[in-house]
């Protein structure tokens, strides 16, 4: 099979020797990686999901409180009075590299430091329901931040994780048993080559022999 | 320094813009214009997209895209017609591939 593709020389021999070596510390570098990552990512994907309920129960609550809102005043009313927000918010992202991948982290300012400054309007033609819907989804907010950076982490942890194992499994069941096949079929025919120069050495012995004393045994 | 965005139908994500996040309204069908958006997006100063996930299952391929990026996160939230489950079921599917199958919400 694979074997008729190498040379049956020494050289060829150390080469498939020295791959071997490095396939296997390869290998074991790449098992451990996949074994620590898989475990970051266990306890990482548990808070994604968590925070996701959370944060998918806060927003539906707020979003109810909005359609209460939205029922108490007219539609003219509700667009002008949230058309030009008082808030601002900026993301600032940095990274953290847990084993050799690149997750976001998340810090956040906004531009004013009052906290009732989400409240973009006067409340003289607003409905107080829309006040508490405001308020109830900037309870949800932090959250949802805090998910975006779990989630990206954990779609980027798993993309990696997939690669990983991928490696490992490609080192395992291919690399290392082809150069292992490789090394046997070349040593077997070195081998071979080594008794065939012996045998004929032996019987050009004899030959010589015969021609110079015809002397036999 | 990046900033927040909001994508999905006027109904669901208005109350946003009042905390200060900047949205962006996608009438239903205008998946295009939607993806346009998306992609003028992500390759702006945005760092974080919501987005409801009545959209986000028409733009699917787009999304994909930006899977294995850094930045933006792309993150699911229910719009204000109810939850689908593809925010829920997008976190599996990134268990089912790290690990194969799934094993810890399955």
């Amino acid at each position: 099979m694979a074997a008729s593709q190498v040379n049956a020389t020494r050289m060829e021999l150390t080469r498939q020797k020295k791959k071997l070596v490095t396939a296997e510390k390869g290998h074991r570098l790449l098992k451990d990686k996949r074994d620590e990552l898989m475990r970051q990512f266990m306890d990482l994907v548990r808070e994604n999901m968590e925070l996701r309920k959370k944060v998918e129960k806060g927003i539906q609550n707020a979003n109810r409180n909005f359609v209460l809102a939205k029922a108490g005043m007219s539609e003219e009313a509700l667009r002008t009075a949230l058309m030009t927000p008082k808030q601002e918010v900026y993301l600032k992202s940095g990274k953290k590299n847990v084993m050799s991948v690149d997750i976001p982290v998340f810090d956040w300012t906004t531009r004013t430091s009052d906290k009732n400054d989400i409240y973009s309007y006067g409340y003289a033609f607003t409905s107080s329901d829309l006040d508490g819907a405001v308020y109830s989804l900037s309870e949800v907010f932090p959250d949802m931040l805090k998910l975006a950076e779990v989630e990206k982490s954990c779609q980027l942890m798993a993309s990696e994780i997939e690669k990983t194992r991928r490696r490992v499994n490609a080192l395992e069941h291919v690399i290392i048993p082809e150069t292992r096949e490789h090394i046997r079929y070349i040593s077997n025919k070195l081998d071979e080559n080594e008794r065939s120069t012996q045998v004929r050495l032996m019987k050009v012995k004899d030959m010589v022999l015969q021609d110079a004393h015809h002397y036999q045994e | 320094m990046f900033k927040i965005a909001v994508m999905g139908d006027y109904d669901s994500i208005y109350g946003f813009s009042a905390l200060g996040l900047t949205i962006f309204p996608v009438k239903d069908g205008e998946t295009e214009k939607a993806a346009r958006t998306l992609r003028t997006l992500a390759d702006g100063e945005y760092g974080i997209i919501y987005m409801t996930e009545k959209l986000a299952a028409s733009l699917g391929k787009e999304i994909d895209r930006y899977k294995e990026r850094i930045l933006p996160a792309i993150i699911l939230i229910p719009g204000v017609s109810g939850n689908t489950g593809s925010g829920v079921r997008a976190v599996r599917k990134s268990v089912e591939q790290a690990v194969g199958s799934d094993i810890l919400f399955g």
